[in-house]
């Protein structure tokens, strides 16, 4: 039989605020993030806006000497998971260590840190570069940092795929958890790529919304004047657990993970297959995954990133597999405050989704004034609702075309 | 003069007091650096005091005192 699996704490460095609380209750507010990158000078870039994390120290979380050896992409990462481990009641002293481990999620690494050594490469030369550039720069070193704060010494891995990165995380932890191999698993994940070189490099896929005049209206998925996405930072990290150990420390549930789906376009680098059926399949696999009849899920955090593409294709994706169902189905982009946190969406996007679940609100998707023909679907505009959400999916997809899906259920 | 400047780089790149920092202090036994920080103290000594600290004479430099004479010595 396999284990149920189950969400005990939740951690968020977010653009719209850290800590559940804060995130939560800007989520329902419907408060963007979004405003004029601070972090470096924008002068001569198309894109002059995105969603920053604002007021994040990391000697709040992290010993000052371990936090300067730390990318700022693992600076959110371990930060985060302080704040999901405190939220569970873990005692990291009292918990079998070897069966608890890291499953997570990060599209680039530390790419703050690689520019800056680049920089000094051609300014100073190569016997100036630190020797903490590699260990500080490499995608897999958040969860490395993760288990060295908490003595993690269970199974530890960290997934790539882009955008879905931290989905799949999630999916792939819920499979561990699910055939017994750990008790705990950190999930989620990080990242922090509001760079210029980044921010250069999506800026030339003409990837970015440009609606520098507007930044708190710039992520506007499914309305038809979107123009691109906004680029966001942070970490959302979720504490999985399986039931029987949740039960018995007496630990607090906010909902259970049921099923996961996972699959690749196999078709283009960038752009999404035209029929949504990568993302189809994907719903599709996470629902029956969890045995459940389709009718029953009423929520979809979608990944909704306000490019003309994704909207409209992730839309034909869930008509194309709901049918009948459709229009009990509400669906929100909370990128549309957040930003796009990239590889971390899925980490804030399953914290969102869990506390809809857990509260019986649905946050909106805020922005959507002129809804696209073309995106006729309830996408919850502008405004919370309140519903039971009983079954809810959240969808990741991600350049490379992985597409994954996490199918969180109310805890009964 | 050295030593205070000296202070001043240890205590800063491993986040230790200065009050701590001792001419005999051990980098690594007595100041909480691993060997990865030895290697970026010694690339900050080299900016700050404009020298150049060949590998086979940093990989000598252990105590506080090491390096108040190899700078001196090297000036």
């Amino acid at each position: 039989m396999n284990n149920r699996v189950v969400i005990t704490g939740i951690g968020v460095i977010s653009p719209i605020g850290i800590g559940k609380d804060n995130f939560w209750k800007a989520l329902v507010a419907g408060k963007s993030g979004v405003d004029y990158i601070t972090r470096f000078d924008t002068t001569d870039y198309a894109t002059k806006i995105a969603a920053e994390v604002k007021d994040f120290d990391p000697v709040n979380y992290i010993d000052k000497k371990e936090a300067k050896r730390m990318d700022r992409y693992t600076q959110f990462a371990v930060a985060a998971s302080r704040l999901a481990i405190d939220d569970a009641k873990i005692n990291t002293d009292e918990i079998d260590n070897e069966r608890f481990g890291v499953i997570f999620g990060s599209g680039i690494g530390g790419i703050e840190t690689f520019e800056e050594q680049k920089e000094k490469l051609i300014n100073k030369g190569p016997k100036r570069i630190s020797p903490f550039f590699i260990p500080m720069m490499i995608g897999n070193m958040a969860a490395g940092q993760i288990a060295i704060a908490f003595n993690a010494k269970g199974p530890n891995e960290t997934v790539v795929t882009a955008c879905a990165s931290s989905t799949n995380a999630i999916g792939d932890a819920f499979k561990v958890l699910q055939r017994g191999d750990a008790d705990i698993l950190i999930t989620g994940g990080s990242e922090a790529s509001i760079t210029p070189i980044a921010l250069a490099g999506f800026s030339s896929m003409k990837a970015l919304s440009t609606n520098n005049d507007n930044p708190q209206k710039a992520s506007r998925p499914f309305d038809k004047d979107r123009d691109g996405f906004v680029m966001g930072e942070g970490s959302g990290v979720l504490i999985l657990e399986t039931l029987e150990h949740a039960l018995n420390r007496g630990a607090k549930i906010y909902a259970e993970v049921a099923g996961y789906g996972s699959t690749c376009d196999a078709n283009h680098i960038t752009t999404p297959l035209e029929d949504g059926s990568g993302a189809k399949r994907a719903m599709e696999l996470a629902i029956k995954d969890a045995k459940v009849d389709k009718s029953k899920i009423n929520y979809i955090n979608a990944h909704g990133t306000s490019t003309y593409y994704n909207d409209k294709f992730e839309t034909l994706a869930i008509k194309n597999l709901f049918e009948e169902s459709l229009y009990n189905i509400k669906i929100s982009s909370t990128k549309s405050m957040t930003g796009h946190l990239l590889g971390a969406a899925g980490g804030v996007e399953a914290i969102a989704t869990t506390l809809a679940i857990k509260n019986g609100i649905i946050p909106p998707t805020i922005n959507l004034v002129n809804q696209d023909e073309e995106c006729d679907l309830n996408y919850v505009p502008n405004t919370a609702i309140k519903e039971e959400v009983n079954y809810a999916l959240s969808n990741s997809l991600g350049f490379g075309g992985h597409n994954a899906t996490v199918l969180f259920k109310k805890y009964e | 003069m050295v030593l205070e400047k000296l202070k001043n780089i240890i205590a800063e790149q491993l986040d230790v007091e200065k009050e701590d920092i001792k001419l005999e202090s051990s980098f690594q036994n007595d100041l909480g650096a691993d060997s990865l920080d030895v290697v970026e103290l010694i690339m900050a000594i080299e900016e700050d005091f404009e020298i150049e600290i060949p590998d086979e004479d940093a990989e000598k430099i252990s105590i506080v005192k090491d390096a108040v004479d190899y700078i001196n010595n090297n000036k």
